[in-house]
């Protein structure tokens, strides 16, 4: 036998062989694609508020011009004003929503959820649509529906109109939170409450508020900071109502002035920011809140609770479905609001701006491809992030970068990939203008949440999985393949769904990188609004709204597919 | 003495100025069962997961079989490993979850089957081979990890806590039944516990670990009968450590110990024995436990007394008994002078 002194502790050998693991070699990988993908992009976008043309270090003088320029000034408090406004009536007409599905004992409650969600299918321009059409000029509210009723003028272009579009957009987000945050509750409180002898109003302030109050805390942020940065619903119906959004749109399409749009740009940023890090804060805080003792909350009886809010959640929701029907109808009748008989004509694109169905198709295309790179990334990112033994620092680097984006606006999304990506020095300039670069401004802007949902579904599996495998010396992609894309297929049809839908009506960023001949169907409606072919415009509306609702009804029906396939797999002692 | 199979050499382990493990140092035999013994956070389970891989030494060596495996990754030291929460995958059957590390290696599909179906008979789940994890008890699903472990043949056998999760009396049954397949194939194992009876009944000797470092190696009956120090005779089983009357007060010279067990009662009275009051009675099912307290230097004595003699001598509360100490079953420190804690 060899001998082996052991107070040598001869120092360990580190073999490269096994520091050039494929998995290390992954994560490296994903950390260059999201610097490159996200954070160059943005360093580019942001340092160009620093510069003039002529290649300059400015400082802060392009700030200074923005603020004293009466006219740009002046978007930046109707972004404001207009953002609480909208988040103040979104966010209480959701809590009070959310509330009676949750906690009162009214009926329908699957329809009035899925009627919440409805808005999250619609481009927000199609919401300014259906408000020209209700309230417009010619709108069927406007001359008292066809003049069965008084006249009603309102002036609907322009801040009122904004505010409504808003107020849609933001419903379904505001819900999903509150919907979320009044599910995490505990009935031992409500019950502990009961014997102390506190009354239902002090019940509300004292237990059910407090519980929710992250909640509420983040959806006020969430909407502020999507109404500040949303284009469609102020290019739709905002008139010559300016906001920060359609002023980057202006400063960068129509003069040509890149330096003002990222100025802009950053004033964008900043509320996204404080919101990504009041969200953050938030949801560690939520984490804690629920115990695996707590007990899920009883309904107590109350018929008069009941029926009130039954009648809310009526008006909601027919309030919510109005736009679509209206969309709907004006898609579908030959001249608004002279000859209402029944045509298909609006659906025949090409005579109007744009080129024919092509957007649409185009948009089918850009959405699928999307939802299928984009999942795939999202999931193997997730797993390479949460599951990954080595390389701590370098993990932690890319959680970062997957979670920035929750920070970008769009529209700086898409300003800062004009700038990186248009650089013809820039190795990757020949994705400019193509398809890719779309599918990729789409894949970084909404990568952020299904990350989420990855990671959150890829923490409930046994962290000891791997190290199993490993010891059983199987190779990490086969465990990878054979259990962990099997166990998280509900989240992995989630992600796909979101990434689908989203990309169907998103605008935002893609109005700066869709080219000439590459129309999207969500910019189409932009142009053909420009361009006055309202009722083409709602037409494609129709489509995407359609694409979106089957592709949702197809999610529900692969969901419960999964759910049977692998009831057998879930603990339920555990 | 015959070469150690693994050998576990001058092993220190910091992560950044925490020491979690300090000069480790332990041989362990072919086919023997080792227990790592110890509270939590004493860095038993840094050290099953350096002897798996997972974790590196900061300095010293891991010997398996005269190779020295410290720097190879797990998937190639050969072992296998059973967690507390089982790890079984989900979405495969018992049968699948035990083929699982068979497939893709040179094993054909008949020989395949028979591997696993052997060691499903062995841990007696045969015929469970195709319910899914979700589907079966904490234990059945424990002994199909086990039965995963092992199908692969490995060197030696690492058990991190894997009763703990179960209920006391599936942990009894399991606990033979580990024991029981261990000596069959003949597989060295080392397992984590912090539970000293399973360590008790389970090894062939224990580790006794605290703060990072070894206190203690030795069989049970060793690190029972014979404590090295205060710390092992106390966290191993109930111990009563004797005050020196000359230091009294807060600082006692803890020298001297001995085992409820071995404490005899009499009556009161008796010439050889310290007379002694009956603070407390406690029913223990085959025994009394009683807690005494010496009349001269009132010295609080733990004492296990059948439920014979308890009967016998009416031992009930403020009674006077008298406590004899067998000079055989006293136990020795070596001198150690410590502050006694609450």
């Amino acid at each position: 036998m060899e001998k082996s002194p052991v107070t040598m502790r001869p120092p360990i050998r580190r073999r490269w062989r096994e520091f050039i693991s494929m998995q290390n070699m992954l994560i490296v990988l994903l950390v260059l694609t999201l610097t490159t993908s996200t954070l160059i992009p943005l360093i580019t976008l942001f340092s160009k508020a620093f510069i003039n043309k002529e290649e300059q270090f400015i400082g802060l003088a392009n700030f200074i011009k923005y603020f004293s320029t009466p006219s740009l000034a002046q978007s930046l408090s109707n972004t404001i004003w207009i953002s609480v406004l909208s988040t103040l009536i979104a966010v209480s007409l959701a809590f009070v929503y959310a509330y009676g599905i949750s906690r009162t004992g009214i009926r329908g409650k699957s329809y009035f959820h899925y009627m919440a969600l409805l808005p999250l299918f619609e481009p927000t321009m199609m919401h300014g649509i259906a408000l020209t059409y209700l309230f417009g000029n010619q709108g069927i509210v406007t001359n008292g529906f066809f003049g069965l009723l008084p006249e009603f003028h309102i002036q609907i272009y322009g801040p009122i109109g904004i505010v409504i579009s808003e107020v849609l957009y933001l419903f379904p987000q505001a819900f999903l939170i509150f919907i979320t945050a009044l599910t995490i509750t505990d009935q031992r409180l409500y019950d502990a409450a009961e014997t102390l002898g506190a009354g239902k109003i002090k019940t509300f302030f004292t237990v059910t508020l407090p519980s929710v109050k992250y909640g509420l805390i983040s959806a006020v942020f969430v909407c502020f900071t999507a109404s500040f940065t949303d284009f469609g619903a102020p290019q739709a119906i905002g008139g010559n109502f300016n906001v920060l959004a359609t002023d980057i749109y202006k400063q960068v399409i129509g003069q040509q002035n890149m330096s003002m749009g990222a100025t802009v740009g950053i004033l964008l940023t900043i509320p996204a920011i404080i919101a990504f890090a009041v969200d953050r804060f938030v949801d560690r805080k939520q984490r804690s809140m629920l115990s695996s003792k707590s007990t899920p909350y009883k309904i107590p009886d109350g018929r008069l609770r009941d029926g009130l809010y039954h009648v809310f959640c009526w008006v909601i929701s027919i309030a919510i479905l109005i736009p679509l029907i209206t969309t709907l109808f004006a898609s579908l009748i030959k001249v608004w609001p002279y000859n209402l008989h029944f045509s298909l004509k609006h659906f025949d694109f090409s005579n109007v701006a744009g080129s024919g169905l092509e957007p649409f198709y185009n948009s089918l295309k850009v959405s699928f491809i999307t939802a299928i790179v984009g999942t795939i990334v999202t999931f193997v990112f997730a797993y390479l992030i949460e599951k990954s033994r080595t390389m701590k620092g370098l993990r932690q680097v890319g959680y970062f970068l997957s979670i920035l984006p929750l920070a970008l606006p769009g529209m700086v999304i898409g300003l800062a990939y004009i700038f990186f990506f248009n650089n013809p020095n820039n190795p990757l300039n020949w994705i400019y203008g193509t398809m890719i670069i779309i599918v990729l401004a789409n894949i970084t802007h909404f990568y952020a949440v299904p990350f989420m949902t990855a990671t959150t579904a890829l923490k409930k599996l046994d962290k000891e999985f791997e190290l199993v495998s490993e010891s059983m010396r199987v190779p990490f992609y086969k465990t990878f393949l054979k259990v962990t894309v099997p166990m998280s297929l509900p989240a992995i049809v989630e992600i796909a769904m979101y990434f689908f839908v989203n990309s169907m009506v998103t605008v935002s960023a893609v109005v700066f990188l869709r080219s000439a001949d590459f129309n999207l169907a969500a910019v189409s409606l932009v142009n053909m609004e420009d361009a006055g072919d309202v009722a083409a415009a709602a037409a494609m509306s129709t489509l995407i709204v359609v694409t979106n609702i089957i592709v949702r009804v197809i999610y529900e029906l692969i969901l419960n597919k999964v759910k049977k396939r692998t009831a057998a797999w879930q603990t339920s002692s555990q | 003495m015959s070469q150690a199979y693994l050998s576990i050499q001058g092993v220190d382990k910091s992560f950044g100025s925490f020491n979690a493990l300090k000069e480790i140092n332990i041989d362990i035999q072919k086919n023997e069962f080792i227990c790592l013994l110890g509270p939590s956070g004493c860095g038993k389970t840094t050290l099953l997961r350096i002897i798996a891989g997972l974790e590196k030494p900061s300095h010293g060596r891991i010997i398996v079989g005269g190779k020295d495996i410290t720097s190879l990754p797990p998937a190639k030291r050969n072992f296998g490993m059973v967690f507390q929460s089982y790890a079984l995958f989900p979405n495969l059957t018992a049968y699948q979850n035990v083929a699982y590390g068979l497939q893709g290696k040179k094993f054909s599909r008949k020989e395949i089957d028979e591997k696993v179906k052997e060691v499903l008979s062995l841990v007696d789940l045969m015929h469970l081979h195709d319910r899914y994890p979700a589907q079966l008890s904490g234990g059945q699903q424990q002994r199909i990890a086990l039965a995963r472990a092992i199908v692969l043949s490995p060197d030696f056998l690492l058990l991190d806590e894997p009763l703990s999760a179960l209920d006391a009396k599936v942990r009894v049954k399991l606990r033979e039944q580990i024991c029981e397949l261990q000596e069959k194939l003949g597989i060295t194992t080392v397992m984590v516990t912090h539970d000293q009876e399973e360590a008790l009944t389970m090894a062939d000797r224990i580790v006794v670990m605290k703060n990072a470092e070894v206190v203690q190696i030795g069989t049970p009956e060793q690190v029972y009968d014979e404590p090295n120090s205060p710390f092992v005779a106390d966290f191993i089983g109930s111990i009563n450590f004797l005050e020196d009357e000359e230091y009294g007060g807060s600082i006692i010279q803890r020298n001297m110990a001995v085992r409820p067990e071995h404490i005899r009662i009499s009556g009161p009275g008796s010439a050889t024995g310290i007379s002694a009051i009956v603070k407390h009675v406690e029913f223990r099912g085959a025994f009394y436990r009683l807690l005494l307290q010496t009349v001269l230097t009132g010295q609080h004595l733990t004492v296990d007394v059948s439920s014979q003699i308890t009967h016998h001598l009416k031992l009930t509360k403020y009674a006077e008994v008298s406590v004899e100490f067998p000079q055989d079953k006293m136990i020795n420190f070596p001198s150690e002078t410590m502050v006694v804690g609450a």
